[in-house]
């Protein structure tokens, strides 16, 4: 059935793909496996098993003559020939004859692959521990991750286990088989039937992939008059429609965020969800880290509405209604020319044109994703009025993609079609249309309309629940495939798991419809690249290394007419409602992972839940409070959404993030949050004004992880200005008096031997939750839902602290990622009965789970809270799948436990062990990562043995701006912090004084 | 009343006994409680706490099968309504041991008519505080295995001597050995006469074994007088540690409102307030219904009272040297805490606390209210609501807002926490009414050992062992 389709794919993948899931029965259970006695004492493949794991029993379990030992084995294969009846029979289960290369039982194998993430790939590499994908990191070589990976980068680990996946084919609801759908599209599709193709339309997300490309060309070839159309809910730097209106279609712009020393962002958020990679963090951070008080930093103007990540980091912070902004460019755009401007903003488009024009070459106008082409087209001129052109952005000519219009127009067309009963023959290729589609196109309705739609995609959504035909669609774990980033470099995708519901990739599917002359994942690919590489040898590199080398698109030249997309005077009538993707479920995809949803958003820190997000003054206005349901009305169209007062939010402007209220969804985001999409239209598709907003009186519990926002003037976050550090170096060490103090019971000897410290430096740190994640992921941290977080349960071992500061209306935000801070003199270990927590020779403040027995005096005792306990057994009820993302190399733990950081004990632990088998006495600097640190994006976070002076992390931990938090209390924390600088524009600080 | 001007008249001590009982009087009044046909209302009263006490075993069994995420703490409130419980109970269970031991030493003669109900309270009183530290863990199994150093497969794992979750599991498991075998030591000669008052060979024989073969002789007596004496001297150190050693869970801990070093003797003075408050409402009610007027009188009351109006006292000095000293450190977490504890979310907690503890006790400053049943049954009551959140807040909003802001938050009881704590009541009062049937709840001895030296004044100590003796038989 799906099960023999994936496996011979899986068979012909050769030592560069997938490991098969093996053949030896300590790897899963053994029921599935043995027939009869007589297979299960003749295999060799046991035999050898035996031997090597039990070498004692070994002779008296195969001699076979004892009457104990047949007895035994005849009650044991009973019992399990009876258990096979419990589960689906795997038939072809295929023992190591040929071993993969280079695996060792219990050692984990690593692939490189790619996850596409809002229209742009990031090289990955997976952790496949015995067959069983169980981490993703960054793919040091790829060009936009260089080792790191955000957020939905480390959650989707989980979606590959979610329970709640399509798992088979359905036809109108009902279970079917793979052969029925197989035969309805001969029957529907194949020539001569289909002709030309006259009513066929295929809707997509914008495809990156160079093999889909090739299969698509090969489609629209055999169907002539079919239409292809690509659609995105959720718009990025690199894919909005607005910079392709203004420099034409495939041209892509990219940003050199290292090279501008003042970077003005016009309401992009490109440190956050307007860039779907880390690239920008990464460049960015490079300009914010500083070493000594010689050093210099670049600086961040932001205009934007909504406190984002990228506001949070700015210098200075500009708040306004995202409508308002394009007459801030245009202002700006005349004070860089020289021109004299009006209107409210001169004055400050004046402060930054001056410094702009101070950093000519050197500087960087971005305009975001959410604004209009003429904003994008004013960014364009003030760089290149500034030289910035050719130096800090620079522009690459991709392919100009399928779409001739607009992705919006597009979709409205085929709605149009759809709604006059025009197509017979829908091919739906991801992204949950009916869920995301502008919602006056009424999508649904019009699919109903379709004779036979057919939908791809990974969970049974609301898309799948209004097709005729809805097919489980792969993973990118499960899939064979490639996509591109946006410079064009290509990311080859290598399945690390077979289909574990039979999914298919978007290509094989097209391929079926269209009788493409490969029909499998890996024959599409392969065939694809060997040909394009010139041979197997250069496609093996090229899988391999997870990248096809020199694929990165052509410089282009660009020339903008700005006086083209000159728009209106922004309307100021109603309410500004902005529609903004997720930081936890992006457009609504991720919206059954439970890891994301726990995740507390980056800024609002709030989880499982969105909100319409008002200024503390619209509130005030509306007289609402925190969690008051309002009604957002426009056009007859209303939305029903609870509020979250955000400070540094513009007033009279709402921000709501899209991707949840989902109708159709598992079991995880059933219930979570209200759906932003019942109001997004395609005349409000990213911001809308003229909305009238209403409480309607109701009350609606939002849990946020953080309720107290000030730091109550402690100095925990310890911050100075650029100018303030050059004049006090030394601000952050003499914050607070710590005079040497002794401790009750003697001091460890931490002179000897690694000692491992950790320094995460606050300059470089944006918030973006990366870390959480990862951290999540590695440490098989379970998640405790809504209910659970509410009560302030969860179980996050690292958390990143957000504090405000300054005014309500116009905040500066910091945050601060705080782990177990590893104390010399730790308290929590003075206080626990058992001896449960104890520290070890290399300065760790060990958990021995087993010896735990729950008094939680140690978290009581822990002045940064960094410790959690298991009030419940959280993992109970985990469906077998979904086991299958554990790390083995960490415990899962009891209820009644309690559990903190460990500085990721088992990755030292085995970079310790392999050296020590290498013969090596010492590690080097940087062999070993913890999970956050490997994943951070900004590379805020350092670890190291501080026991060795030439580490960096010991080096880091000798500069000025190092502290340690609550030293006060004599606790010598392990874990330091490096102050946080701004760089403010002293005339504007003036001003705003 | 020539009772009131008696008593009016400080030169002259009034009667501990009244209404002219003989010593045979004693003897039957306090033995026929145990004797007499079971009146229908205290079946009625263990129906009642018997239910209540299964309820608590539900709640226990739930929490076990479930974790105690059914308790309303959390991340940051560690501990909230479980420790405020122990802390509580071992705090009521301090009156006993008191009233027995120090009060003994120190020729308190007045403490006979009172201290086996005190000492019975206290025993109570510990095994429903026992029962918090132990199933706060969630798996009490754990916790009883390990936290005691018995022998275990590694013998090199010790529990850390260092915790003082480990001296509490000494202080308290020390007490209640202690107060056991002095209430029990006590109880030898009074068990003694129910055996020989017994109608039925079966109740002669439970006596007979329970008396451990109590002749009476003046060898028993001597070996009895010197072994009460010694473990009063024992039991008298135990009282101020274990509450001191409970106070340095807190005390020794880095949280700002926990690391005081005024901890200790607060701590011991709010317990004897707490648990004097107990063994008021207690008495007053089992005074009214067995009616004891004449062995519990207004003196014993008043004596009561008084006590508690000075450790109540203690206890309000406590609290404003707290803030002193908050203010005085300069420390700002400090400082915040005490600010936070009376103007901050929990300040209502804060609030009751100090007009329970320490107003409403001043109103003993008057002898008539002093002397006032129906008012100092309830200030009694009103002490110990008191001192229960007294541990409320030194617990829970310590632990609410500390270091961090970011880690604040709120802590609030669910059901379970509730059903459990009054479980505990339940579970005392049915031990409480199990010990008024069958055992004499005054010291029947110790008290005509008492009005033997009131009324004959010229007699010997000796001499009073021996009036006891033939009474005995």
């Amino acid at each position: 059935m799906q099960d023999n389709f994936s496996d011979k794919q899986a068979a012909t993948s050769g030592a560069a793909g997938l490991v098969q899931i093996g053949g030896t029965p300590s790897q899963a259970t053994g029921k599935t496996y043995w027939r009869s006695l007589n297979e299960l004492t003749n295999r060799p493949e046991f035999r050898d098993w035996v031997e090597r794991e039990f070498p004692s029993t070994a002779a008296q379990m195969l001699d076979g003559a004892s009457r104990r030992n047949v007895l035994k084995l005849m009650a044991a294969s009973f019992g399990l020939a009876g258990l096979t009846a419990c589960r689906r029979p795997v038939e072809n289960i295929l023992p190591y004859s040929r071993q993969s290369e280079g695996f060792v039982h219990g050692k984990p194998l690593y692939y490189a692959t790619a996850m596409a993430h809002g229209g742009a790939a990031t090289g990955l590499l997976v952790e496949v521990n015995e067959g069983r994908p169980t981490k993703v990191e960054g793919l040091p070589e790829h060009p936009y991750s260089l080792g790191a990976a955000n957020v939905f980068h480390q959650g989707s680990l989980l979606s590959l286990y979610d329970p709640d996946r399509l798992r088979g084919v359905r036809r109108e609801g009902r279970n079917a088989r793979w052969e029925e759908f197989a035969s309805f599209v001969s029957q529907e599709f194949h020539q001569p039937r289909l002709g030309s193709g006259d009513r066929l339309r295929i809707l997509s997300e914008r495809v990156i992939s160079p093999s889909l490309h090739a299969v698509r060309d090969h489609a629209l070839a055999a169907f002539p008059n079919a239409k292809w159309i690509e659609y995105d809910a959720v718009e990025t730097l690199e894919n909005c429609s607005a910079a392709q209106a203004v420099f034409g279609p495939g041209v892509v712009p990219r940003f050199h965020y290292d090279k501008a020393d003042v970077i003005v962002s016009l309401d992009a958020d490109f440190l956050g969800l307007d860039s779907p990679t880390v690239l920008s963090s990464k460049q960015f951070a490079r300009r914010r880290r500083v070493s000594s008080e010689k050093d210099g930093m670049n600086r961040l103007y932001v205009v934007e509405s909504q406190l984002s990540t990228t506001g949070a980091a700015a210098d200075h912070r500009l708040r306004m209604r995202s409508s308002e902004v394009v007459e801030l460019a245009r202002a700006l755009a005349a004070a860089v020319a020289g021109l004299s401007a009006s209107g409210p903003h001169a004055k400050v488009a004046a402060v930054i044109a001056k410094d702009l024009n101070a950093h000519r070459g050197r500087s960087l106008v971005v305009a975001g994703p959410r604004q209009p082409a003429e904003v994008h087209a004013l960014a364009y001129a003030v760089n290149q009025a500034l030289g910035n052109i050719g130096q800090t952005v620079t522009f690459v000519q991709g392919p100009a993609g399928g779409n001739a219009r607009p992705q919006l127009e597009a979709l409205r067309a085929l709605a149009g079609e759809m709604s006059r009963g025009e197509v017979e023959r829908l091919v739906i290729l991801g992204g949950n249309p009916v869920y995301t589609a502008p919602a006056d196109l009424e999508f649904a309705a019009n699919l109903k309309k379709v004779r036979n739609s057919i939908y791809l995609g990974q969970e049974y959504d609301e898309t799948a629940a209004v097709s005729k035909w809805a097919v489980p669609e792969a993973h990118y774990l499960e899939s064979w495939g490639d996509a591109t980033a946006p410079d064009g470099t290509v990311s080859l995708q290598q399945p690390a798991i077979q289909p574990l519901h039979g999914g298919k990739t978007q290509a094989e599917l097209i391929a079926l419809i269209a009788n493409y002359k490969d029909q499998r994942g890996h024959d599409i690919l392969r065939n694809y690249w060997t040909a394009k590489l010139g041979g197997e040898k250069a496609w093996l590199q090229a899988l391999h290394d997870g990248m096809v080398p020199n694929t990165a698109y052509p410089a282009a030249t660009v020339s903008v007419d700005t006086k083209r997309f000159v728009s209106g005077t922004p309307s100021t009538t109603g309410v500004e409602v902005v529609f903004v993707p997720s930081a936890k479920t992006w457009d609504g995809r991720y919206a059954n992972n439970g890891w994301l949803q726990e995740l507390p958003e980056p800024i609002t820190k709030l989880t499982w839940d969105n909100a319409a997000l008002l200024s503390p003054a619209t509130a005030r206005q509306l007289g609402a409070a925190q969690g008051d349901l309002i009604s957002i009305e426009r056009d007859g169209r209303s939305l029903n959404a609870p509020v979250l007062v955000q400070p540094g939010q513009a007033d009279n402007s709402i921000t709501i993030a899209l991707g949840y209220g989902r109708a159709q969804v598992g079991r995880v985001g059933k219930g979570a949050g209200v759906n932003a999409y019942k109001i997004r239209t395609t005349d409000a598709w990213h911001c809308g004004t003229g909305f009238t907003v209403r409480k309607t009186g109701g009350s609606y519990e939002l849990v946020q992880t953080q309720e107290h926002q000030s730091m109550e003037g402690r100095p925990l976050v310890r911050e100075a200005t650029l100018e303030e550090y050059r004049r006090e170096p030394n601000f952050a060490r003499e914050a607070v008096e710590a005079p040497p103090l002794v401790s009750l019971y003697g001091d460890h000897d931490y002179s000897r031997g690694n000692q491992w410290g950790m320094a995460i430096d606050l300059s470089a740190c944006t918030g973006c939750s990366a870390c959480i994640v990862a951290c999540q992921a590695e440490n098989n941290i379970p998640i405790v839902g809504k209910d659970q977080v509410s009560r302030g349960r969860e179980m996050l071992w690292l958390r990143v602290d957000r504090y405000y500061s300054g005014s309500e209306e116009d905040p500066q935000a910091v945050s601060q990622p705080v782990p177990c801070m590893q104390c010399e003199n730790a308290p929590c270990e003075n206080v626990c009965p058992v001896a449960a927590t104890a520290h070890s020779p290399e300065g760790l403040n060990d958990m021995a789970y087993n010896r735990c027995v729950g008094t939680r005096y140690c978290s009581n005792n822990c002045p940064f809270k960094v410790r959690r306990f298991n009030f419940f057994n959280w993992h109970y009820g985990t469906a077998e799948v979904q086991k299958m993302a554990f790390n083995p190399d960490v415990t899962v733990r009891m209820r009644g436990v309690m559990e903190k950081c460990t500085y990721c004990v088992q990755r030292i632990q085995e970079k310790k062990i392999e050296a020590k088998a290498q013969g090596r006495r010492d590690l080097k600097d940087g062999e070993i990562q913890t999970a956050c640190q490997q994943t951070c994006p900004s590379e805020a976070i350092l670890f190291g043995n501080i026991n060795d002076p030439n580490s960096r992390v010991a080096r880091v931990k000798k500069q000025n701006r190092n502290y340690a938090m609550l030293e006060e209390l004599n606790i010598r924390p392990r874990t330091t912090y490096l102050a946080k600088l701004r760089n403010p524009n002293p005339e504007l600080e003036a001003q705003h004084g | 009343m020539a009772d009131l001007a008696i008593r009016n008249d400080p030169q002259v001590r009034p009667q501990l006994v009244q209404g002219g009982l003989s010593l045979h009087d004693v003897t039957e009044k306090v033995s026929s409680i145990t004797e007499a046909r079971t009146p229908r209302q205290w079946y009625i009263a263990l129906a009642i706490t018997g239910l209540g006490t299964a309820m608590l075993l539900g709640c226990l069994g739930w929490l076990v099968w479930n974790g105690i995420g059914i308790w309303g703490n959390n991340q940051p409130v560690g501990w909230a309504w479980d420790i405020t419980n122990f802390v509580f109970w071992i705090g009521i269970g301090h009156a006993g041991t008191l009233i027995s031991a120090i009060l003994f030493l120190l020729r308190q003669k007045w403490r006979t008519s009172i201290n086996r109900f005190a000492e019975a309270m206290t025993l109570f009183a510990v095994l429903c505080a026992g029962i918090y530290p132990l199933f706060h863990t969630g798996r009490p199994w754990r916790a009883a295995y390990w936290l005691l150093p018995v022998p275990n497969t590694a013998l090199s794992v010790w529990p850390n001597f260092r915790s003082p979750l480990i001296w509490d599991v000494f202080a308290v498991s020390t007490y209640l050995t202690v107060s056991l075998l002095f209430w029990y030591v006590g109880l030898v000669p009074d068990l003694a006469t129910l055996r020989d008052r017994a109608k039925s060979i079966f109740r002669a024989r439970v006596f007979g074994i329970l008396c451990l073969g109590w002749r009476g002789s003046a060898r028993h007596w001597n070996h009895y007088e010197k072994a009460y004496m010694i473990l009063a001297g024992l039991s008298t150190p135990l009282v101020l540690s274990v509450h001191s050693v409970v106070s340095f869970d807190f005390a020794t801990s880095i949280l700002p409102g926990w690391h005081t070093t005024i901890f200790p003797p607060y701590f011991v003075a709010g317990a004897i307030f707490s648990g004097f408050a107990m063994v008021v409402t207690l008495m007053v009610v089992a005074r009214w219904i067995w009616g004891l007027e004449n062995l519990v009188t207004m003196k014993h009351f008043e004596n009561m009272n008084k006590v508690m109006l000075a450790t109540g006292t203690i206890v309000g000095y406590a609290y404003a040297t707290e803030f002193f000293i908050a203010w005085y450190s300069g420390n700002p977490y400090e400082r915040f805490t005490f600010m936070n504890r009376a103007f901050g979310p929990y300040a209502w907690a804060y609030w009751t606390m100090v007009s329970c503890n320490v107003l409403s006790p001043q109103l003993f400053w008057f002898k008539k209210i002093r002397t006032s049943i129906p008012a100092m049954f309830v200030i009694s009551i009103v002490i110990n609501i008191g001192m229960w959140f007294e541990r409320f807040v030194i617990i829970v909003t310590s632990l609410h807002r500390d270091y961090l802001p970011s880690s604040w938050g709120y802590f609030r009881p669910t059901i379970f926490d509730i059903l459990t704590f009054a479980g505990t009541f339940f579970l005392f009062l049915f031990l409480f009414v199990l010990f008024t049937r069958f055992l004499p709840m005054i010291a029947v001895a110790e008290v005509k050992g008492m009005m033997a030296h009131e009324h004959m004044h010229d007699e010997v100590h000796a001499g009073a062992g021996a009036a006891r003796v033939q009474e005995a038989h």
